[in-house]
Parts: C-alpha cells; sequence; structure tokens
C-alpha cells in the first residue's frame, strides 16, 4: 500500500509537518492514537502520535521532529515520495469525561498531537485552552491552527519574544492559581518527558486530573515486544497496548526518562553513520 | 539386500564455534548421496505409526521410498501435498517427539531421519524450477485470513488451491509470524520463508502488510463492508509473559520477543547498517528453557556475549526444547543453570540490570503436565551476575483482535473456543487455529490447524465440492 506524502510544511528547521496518503488509518483514528512507520528497508520501526487525520479524504497528519537518524530520513522526504511502511492507528483513544476547563498543554512538537483532540472536545462544547510553548518564537509551531481547534490558546517561550515569558508549566500555574482564562478541571499534556514531569508535579497537590501520553521505544505496538513497559501506580503496563495516555500523577517518571535514553549512544551512532553518507554524497 | 544403518545419518553441521559467531545457519542439509542412503533406511512398515504422529499426516514412508528410488519430483509433490511448508517444518519440527519417536527403527536402533529428509526434498525443490502454477477451478468466494503467521499461510495456501480468493491481513511490514520474528536466521533462513511466501503469492494469494484487524480495520468490516464469505483467524500467542518480580523494567532486560524480534525482524545484528539497535553485555542470563529460550541464548552468543548462561527453575529432564537445539546450544558454549529460579532482577544505581537474585530449587510431586514441580528451598538465595536478562517463559494470545470483536468467545487463557476439528468459533464462518487457539505450540500444530480449516471453511461455503 502506498502512503505518498501528498504536502510537506517545514515548521522550525528540525520539525516537519507532513500530510500523508494513508487512507484506512485516517478513518479508523481517534485522538491520542499513534501510527508506527518505517523509511526504508532495514530501516527502525518508530512511533508517532497522530496529529491529525481526514476521514473523508483519507489523509493522515504527522509532525515530526529530526532527533535520530530514522526522523532525519524521514524528515528528507519531498512531496511525492512514499513512506514504506504506516501501521495504525495504535493504543487507545484518549478518553476525557466532558465538561468543565479543559487544558492541552504542547510542548515542543508534542503541541501536533492536541490538534485532533481540542477539535472534538470544542465541538462536543467545551471550554479548552491550548497552552503552546516552545524556547523562542521561531520554534513555536502551529499556532493559526490551533487557534482554529481550541477556544483560548496560550503562548509561551523562554526568552519572552513572544506570548508568555517563561515555562508551559508557569503559566499553567498562574492558571492553576486562578490566572486567565481560568483553573483547569482537566489537564492532557504532550511534550518532552520532563515537561510532562512537570506538568504532573504542578497539578499534583491542586488535584487536577491529568493525562499524560507517553512514547516509549516499541517495535511492534500491539503488546508483543514488550519494550515499551511503564510503570503506573507501581504495575508495569504497556504504553502500546494500555495507553499511550496515562494518568499522570500515577508514572513512574524517573524510570521512563531513563529507559527513553537506553539507546543514546546506538542513536548517535547511526545519526553519525547517516551524516557521514551526507557529506559522502551517498 | 544390503544391510540397513543402525544409525541417522548424521546432519552435516558447521563447526560450534565458528557458528557461534554468525547467523547463517548451523545445519547445512543432506546431500543426495547421504538422503538417498538413509532414505534406503526406511522400513516402509504397512501400517505406519510415523503418518499418525505427524499434525498433518504426511504419507511418510511413500515420500521417503521416491527420495530411496530417485524420484525426487514425486517425492516433492507427495511432500508439499500434504505440507504447504515442508523446507520449514523440516528444519524446526520437534520430530523426535512426533514421527521419530514412533519409528519402529527406535526399538533397536535410531529412527530415520524424517525431518533431515523432509527437508532435503523441499530445498530439491527449491532448487528447481517453480512448478507451474495449477490452473484449477476459481471460485468467486473471498476468504479473509488475519494473522500470515504458519497457521494463516498454510490456511491461505490450501483454499487458494481449491480455488477461493484469499487475501492475509498481516500487522507487522512482513508476513511470517514467529518465522520471521522469532526464529533465528541460523535456525531458519528467511530466505527460505520468503521462497514459500512467494510460492503462495504465485498461487494467487494476496497479502497485505501493516493492518491490525481490530484497529486498522475490524472483523465486522471484513464481512460486511469488504466482502469476504469466511475468515480465517491465526493471530497467534504473540504476548510475552513476565515473572512480575522486582526490577524487570531495568534497562537490559527484554522479553525474549524483544530480544529475537529485534535480531530477526529488525536486523539488530547488522547495525548500524540496519537501523534498529540491541545492547548485548558480556554476560547474558536467558530464563527458561524452552526453544524459545535456545534461540535467545544461542542469539546472545552471536551478538557478542561472552558467556550466554541458560537459567531453568527445573532440570534438564523436564526442558521443553527440541533436543537438537540443546546440543546445539551445549555445543555452542551456551551454560546451563537448572534446578534455579529468580526471585528478583537487581540493578545499579543508572538503572541497569546487574544481575539476577536466583533461589535453588528441588524436584517435588509431578503436576498435572506429569512434569516433576519446582519447589524452592528456604534460605538458598543468591545473586547471578548478569548484564543482560532475557525472559523466554512463554507467550500468551494476544487480545487486541477479541477485544474488539463482537461475539468472539475465549477461555480463561485468552485462547479463542474453536472447533477441535474444523476450528470453527463461536461466530458463523469465523474459523480459527493454531497458537491462538492452544496457546504457544508449534508451527506444524498451527500448520495442521490451518490445513483442517482450509477444509472446513471449503465445505462452509461451497459443500466441499
Amino acid at each position: 500500500m502506498p502512503y505518498k506524502i501528498l504536502e510537506k510544511r517545514i515548521l522550525t528547521p528540525v520539525t516537519k509537518l507532513f500530510r500523508i496518503d494513508a487512507p484506512l488509518v485516517a478513518k479508523a483514528a481517534r485522538p491520542g492514537q499513534f501510527v508506527i512507520l518505517r523509511v526504508r528497508e532495514g530501516g527502525e520501526r518508530i512511533p508517532l502520535t497522530i496529529a491529525d487525520y481526514d476521514r473523508d479524504r483519507g489523509i493522515l497528519t504527522l509532525v515530526i521532529q529530526e532527533v535520530g537518524a530514522t526522523t532525519r530520513r524521514l524528515g528528507a522526504h519531498e512531496v511525492g515520495q512514499e513512506i514504506l511502511d504506516i501501521v495504525g492507528p495504535l493504543g487507545n483513544p484518549t478518553v476525557i469525561p466532558a465538561g468543565g476547563h479543559i487544558v492541552g498543554v504542547g510542548g515542543g512538537f508534542g503541541v501536533a498531537a492536541l490538534l485532533c483532540l481540542m477539535r472534538e472536545l470544542t465541538a462536543r462544547g467545551d471550554k479548552t485552552t491550548v497552552i503552546n510553548g516552545a524556547r523562542n518564537k521561531d520554534l513555536l509551531i502551529l499556532v493559526d491552527e490551533v487557534k482554529k481547534v481550541a477556544k483560548n490558546v496560550e503562548l509561551c517561550t523562554d526568552d519572552g519574544s513572544v506570548g508568555f515569558k517563561g515555562f508551559v508549566t508557569q503559566r499553567l500555574q498562574q492558571m492553576i492559581e486562578g490566572g486567565a482564562p481560568g483553573k483547569p478541571d482537566q489537564v492532557i499534556a504532550i511534550g518532552p518527558m520532563v515537561m510532562m514531569r512537570a506538568v504532573a508535579n504542578a497539578t499534583r497537590d491542586a488535584k487536577i486530573p491529568t493525562q499524560v501520553s507517553l512514547d516509549p521505544l516499541m517495535i511492534d505496538g500491539t503488546g508483543m515486544c514488550g519494550g515499551c513497559r511503564v510503570t503506573i501506580n507501581g504495575q508495569s503496563k504497556f504504553a502500546c497496548v494500555d495507553g499511550p495516555c496515562f494518568d499522570a500523577h500515577q508514572v513512574d517518571f524517573d524510570e521512563a526518562v531513563r529507559r527513553g535514553k537506553m539507546y543514546v549512544q546506538e542513536q548517535d551512532v547511526a545519526a553519525k553513520k547517516l551524516a557521514a553518507a551526507a557529506a559522502g554524497g551517498v | 539386500m544390503p544391510v540397513k544403518s543402525a544409525k541417522k545419518t548424521k546432519m552435516p553441521e558447521r563447526a560450534p564455534n565458528i557458528r557461534n559467531k554468525d547467523f547463517l545457519e548451523v545445519n547445512q542439509g543432506y546431500t543426495l548421496q547421504h538422503a538417498m542412503f538413509e532414505a534406503d533406511r526406511c522400513l516402509r512398515c504397512q501400517e505406519a505409526a510415523c503418518v499418525d504422529e505427524c499434525p498433518v499426516n504426511i504419507p511418510i514412508p511413500q515420500f521417503i521410498h521416491a527420495i530411496a528410488t530417485g524420484n525426487m519430483a514425486e517425492s516433492a509433490q507427495i511432500l508439499r501435498t500434504a505440507n504447504p511448508l515442508p523446507a520449514i517444518c523440516g528444519r524446526v519440527c520437534p520430530q523426535e517427539a512426533q514421527c521419530e519417536m514412533t519409528c519402529h527403527m527406535v526399538k533397536k536402533f535410531q529412527p530415520i531421519g524424517i525431518g533431515h529428509l523432509e527437508r532435503f526434498v523441499a530445498d530439491w525443490e527449491r532448487s528447481q524450477a517453480p512448478p507451474p502454477v495449477s490452473q484449477g477451478k476459481k471460485r468467486k468466494e473471498k476468504v479473509a485470513v488475519i494473522g500470515g503467521g504458519p497457521a494463516g499461510l498454510v490456511c491461505a495456501g490450501e483454499l487458494a488451491r481449491l480455488g477461493y480468493q484469499v487475501t492475509i491481513f498481516e500487522g507487522l511490514h512482513a508476513p511470517g509470524g514467529v518465522l520471521r520474528y522469532g526464529i533465528p536466521e541460523f535456525r531458519l533462513p528467511k530466505a527460505i520463508l520468503d521462497w514459500e511466501i512467494g510460492m503462495m503469492k504465485n498461487s494467487g494469494v494476496e497479502i497485505v502488510t501493516n493492518v491490525i484487524v481490530g484497529r486498522t480495520i475490524t472483523l465486522d468490516d471484513i464481512m460486511d463492508k469488504l466482502g469476504f464469505s469466511a475468515v480465517f483467524i491465526g493471530t497467534g500467542a504473540g504476548l510475552p509473559t513476565f515473572l512480575k518480580i522486582p526490577g524487570e523494567n531495568l534497562m537490559g532486560v527484554y522479553s525474549a520477543n524483544e530480544f529475537l524480534t529485534r535480531i530477526n525482524l529488525m536486523r539488530a545484528y547488522q547495525f548500524p547498517e540496519s537501523d534498529t539497535p540491541l545492547k548485548v553485555g558480556k554476560r547474558v542470563a536467558t530464563i527458561g528453557a524452552g526453544n524459545t529460550a535456545m534461540d535467545s541464548a544461542r542469539s546472545a552468543m552471536r551478538m557478542g556475549a561472552e558467556e550466554s548462561l541458560i537459567v531453568y527453575r527445573r532440570s534438564e529432564k523436564e526442558m521443553t526444547a527440541r533436543v537438537e537445539e540443546y546440543h546445539h546450544a551445549l555445543e555452542e558454549g551456551i551454560k546451563f543453570n537448572w534446578l534455579t529460579a529468580p526471585v528478583e532482577i537487581v540493578g545499579n544505581e543508572q538503572g541497569w540490570v546487574t544481575g539476577l537474585k536466583l533461589q535453588r530449587m528441588e524436584l517435588g510431586e509431578p503436576g498435572p503436565d506429569g512434569r516433576r514441580r519446582p519447589v524452592p528451598i528456604p534460605g538458598s538465595e543468591f545473586i547471578f551476575p548478569a548484564d543482560n536478562v532475557v525472559l523466554a517463559i512463554g507467550t500468551s494470545p494476544n487480545p487486541i483482535l477479541v477485544k474488539t470483536t463482537k461475539g468472539l468467545e475465549t477461555n480463561k487463557h485468552g485462547c479463542l473456543v474453536a472447533d477441535e476439528k474444523s476450528g470453527l468459533t463461536s461466530r458463523k464462518h469465523v474459523y480459527a487455529g493454531g497458537d491462538a487457539v492452544t496457546g504457544a505450540a508449534t508451527v506444524i500444530l498451527a500448520a495442521g490447524a490451518g490445513k483442517r480449516a482450509a477444509e472446513a471453511i471449503h465445505k462452509d461455503l461451497s459443500g466441499g465440492k
């Protein structure tokens, strides 16, 4: 089955948005689910949260950040090219009980994964806010798209080049303390592990129900390898079939952070090899 | 009449200290001379017990006699009609517990090397021009097969032979199931699997990869919207069992599924030419003593471990691995620690595994399966250093399909309830077989179930005509 790239947008030098022809996945996708893809023969399988989908046209939207060899290879794909394999949707859709003020916190490219979720929540009548944060203005992504799907959008940059000056968690803290646009009743955070941990810490004392979307290393995404084990409330769970969303206050983040770095050395080896091949014109 | 050899003709093998450093096949296969000599040992029993013992009832004396008389094409034809995956089963079947166990020669001598001969004929067949695709009756009914492992492949192959339009829906990016992700290259080269799958495609079977039924599409979609008249479920037993002891989430602890999938499906042994890595330290401990444990321990050696050790709570006598795998593992330097069970996995401050806390066991009364049960010896705990721990203690069926499909009955182990003969499940026109029904078992049992289900589907859709 071809997974042809229909549109590509460069959001930052390392963040790319792809709209891909993937009718079966797009038709079945629900907010919070993910896909696994592979970009070449011998390539690894990597999980990516679904940013958005167009059921009628069978189009899947993915936003990727170039970190390792696979995401760099993918980032170099152009419109008209095909992605070798895409399987999904995997994992359980995010379930957020209706009512109250629902705040989505997106750090870095994590905000992309809030698009389809927030659209659905806003459409069903919830008060929705997205805190969209990045290091600076140039790295802030999908600003216009997020505006379309959430009632309120709060921009944050570490350097204050746009919006609130500070971390997304600091902006969230203001809201928890009653600042505009109001205290959250539920929070969902998607982004780097350290950010999700900080969000969990911020909402814990205030007892605000909070979910995080985890994307640990995995191979099949169907419960077969068990590589994506995370500890939730002292119990080992598979992020692929039991998650990927979990109660943020029960996640063992220390373990999740450690396990996420298990192959950093190898990731480096692969990235260097790719860079050397590119320099050599191969 | 020439005197028959008392001993089974030995399978040529690569030297242990060479083969345990690469992933090339260990067994090199009989030569024509070996095969004809071995085939001549067969007594051609009138009532051949070996045939009854074979899950797909291969006419064993007949295919062996054809070898003895030099009729390889005839032998291949006899074999393939009964078993659509002969090159694979010849390599991975536990013959010593099936056909060869019942061989009349066993009473006084060694059995006929039925498995080795099966492999020989299948390999011969592969070296010839592909047989012409049979232009039999074509039928309009479409049958869907969920899962491209041994059960699904055999079911699909049989149905295609009967003229049905067959589509296999495979969840991974390549078909083969456990034959691709589980069994290592040194036991079953992927080229053989690819050849068998190629044959199937030639016979008209369509294989759609990257479709997880229950997620990408549902079983009801398949029957109601996509126009399939019947479905065979061969989704296997892919869910790894963990021990639920402290330390299992330490880094460097793997399920055998993950360990072997990284190596076999993802080719971690070719990293960084391939993209998927696998961290293997100096000392690798594998828990369990079945075929998967042998595959893991032997793969660990090949991935560069200096020591590869099996830890098993029972003794040598109760282990479930094929005899050949056990012998090969011993030859390759795998060390076995019997009557020891892990109670904890221990690690360092960085979260990496450093070893196992083991407890010594003794054998008690036999359990329901007839094997003596291990009983812990109090106060016998000790620390067993290890850089990696691989858990090869079993698998169970994947619940994704059952959870997302109405009306599919399962038992308390999560196995699909299916009629033993036909494979019919609790839903009309939906059949199942292989590990999804039995729990983790063998390739040939899965093949047998796939074959029987194909016959039942044929009856269901066409009255068997």
